[in-house]
Order: structure tokens, then sequence, then C-alpha cells
């Protein structure tokens, strides 16, 4: 009984938290007005929009993903100089860009959401593509002599993590 | 200290002009489309990040109050530019690159922009 009042209430326990917390980052001002604000926008809209959300995420190692956004920044970092050289010092005919096809292991559309993400932020790729059985992700390299070790090290950097943490 | 912080701030402010300018310069000096996208994506968001720690910092120091708003901007970048790119290059894929120009996937169906799949062949499950 009281499980399904809880659930009523909070069909998406982790939507609620996640509003919650950005409406408080919003107003920028921690009082108890905003908490109830927040809390009732956080019971109002998954309640409404319920139906949007068949499938709940499952993050099954939290700790791994945090230690997963923080590899990703890092990255982020290292990719920004290692296309800012690209752009400085390499003429337009001696940059090698070509596609990469990468073979997926992920089988979740959220895991292969926030590889494809990743992918798209990190040293010299974009994700353009996914092919129509979602097994391969069509990667653009901006500039590369060995595809195959670009592919690998997106395999075992952020692929191998993502299974973990999603699967 | 305030001194230092000013120091702190400045170099901040200067690395996040510095890589919105590269970007930009990206954009014009790289002569494809797909290579174009590699630069707007990548040194905008060091570009953007710089500026937004920056201006954290400003608040914390000399305004007293810290401001979350920036944690929330950075969030947002992160969860909007793979996505923009991945749209951008979507588009310029059906309008200039054919089929035969890409590599095969390797497996029984072609890329999601070319290839049909029937409704019952669904490989993850959306409904």
């Amino acid at each position: 009984m009281i499980r399904k009042i809880l659930y009523r209430l909070f069909p998406h326990p982790q939507l609620t938290f996640f509003l919650l917390l950005i409406w408080l980052l919003l107003v920028n001002n921690l009082t108890v007005g905003n908490v109830v604000l927040g809390l009732i926008l956080g019971v109002l809209i998954p309640g409404i929009t319920q139906p949007f959300w068949p499938n709940r995420p499952k993050v099954a190692r939290p700790l791994k993903a945090a230690q997963y956004i923080l590899l990703v920044l890092w990255d982020i970092c290292v990719a920004n100089v290692a296309v800012a050289r690209i752009i400085l010092f390499k003429t337009n005919a001696n940059t090698h860009s070509q596609w990469i096809v990468v073979p997926l292991d992920l089988r979740s559309p959220e895991a292969i959401t926030v590889l494809a993400g990743t992918i798209t932020m990190t040293p010299g790729t974009v994700t353009a593509m996914l092919s129509a059985d979602a097994q391969h992700l069509l990667v653009h390299c901006l500039d590369s002599e060995d595809p195959d070790a670009v592919r690998d090290e997106i395999k075992h950097r952020y692929e191998r993590r993502l299974k973990e943490i999603f699967e | 200290m305030e001194i230092f912080a000013e120091i702190v701030i400045s170099l901040m402010l200067v690395i996040g002009g510095l890589f919105g300018l590269l970007g930009s310069f990206g954009l014009i000096k790289l002569d494809d489309t797909m290579r174009r996208l590699h630069a707007p994506t990548k040194a905008t968001t060091l570009g953007v990040g710089g500026v937004l720690i920056a201006s954290m910092l400003y608040f914390a120091v000399f305004m007293g109050d810290v401001s979350y708003h920036e944690l929330l901007i950075t969030a947002f970048l992160f969860i909007t530019a793979p996505i923009t790119a991945n749209f951008v290059a979507k588009a310029h894929m059906h309008r200039d690159v054919k089929e035969r120009d890409l590599p095969r996937t390797g497996g029984r169906y072609g890329w999601a922009g070319y290839d049909e799949i029937g409704d019952e062949e669904q490989p993850i499950d959306t409904k």
C-alpha cells in the first residue's frame, strides 16, 4: 500500500532528485521555501511526463560513473590542446582525416548515447552515425596515421568502463 | 591573496579567450564540413570552460557568494555540444556524402541514415 503511494508520488525517483538539484542550482539560494518548490516540481513533472519514460536507465556503479566523468573531463582538456595544435601547425593537405568504424559491445541505448557523446568531446574524433542495427558506430577522425589504434583506444578506454557502469 | 586570485582569474580569461579564438580560426582554416566540426566542438568547450571557472572564482573571492550557475552551464554544454555536432554531421551526410564513400559497417545492416530496417527487427527495444 505504502509502496503504491510512494510509486504514485515518485514514479521516477532519480528524475525527482535531479529536478530538485537543478532547481536549487538555478535559484542559487538554499532556503526551505526553495526546497519545497523544487520538490513540488520534482513530483509534478515526472508525474505528468511519465508516459515518455517507459524504461529507467540503470546505473549499476555510481562511483565508477563519477570516476568516468573525471576521466572524460581530463581527456577533454587534452583533446582541446591536441586539436588546437593540429589547427595551428598542420596544413590541410598534411592532415589525414578518415572514417573509423567502431564495433559496439554495448547494448543499452543510454550507454551508447554516452559513448557517442564522449567520442565527440575527446581527442580528434566526432561521432557521425550509428548503424541501423545499433552494432557499429561511424566516427570521423580529424588526424590519424593509424585508425585501428584510435578504434582500440575508444573501445578500451571508454567502452569498457561504460559497460561496467551500465550493464 | 587578492592579487593571487586576480592573476588566476586573468589567466583563466586569457586561456578561455585563446581557445575560443582558436575554435573560430579552425572553422575558417579547415576545408571540409566534417573536419570543420572538430574545431568548434572541442576548442570551444575549453574556451567556455575557462571563462566559467574565472567567473566562479571572481564571485567566490570578490563578491563573497558562491555562484552555481556556472556548473549548470557546464553540464548543459556537455550534454548539448555532442548532440549538436551529431545533428550537423548527419545533415551534412544526407546532403553531400554518398553511402559508397563511407566504410562498410561490417554487419548485416548499413548505416542508419541510409539503410532501412524493419520494425520487427529493431535491435533496441524502444517501445
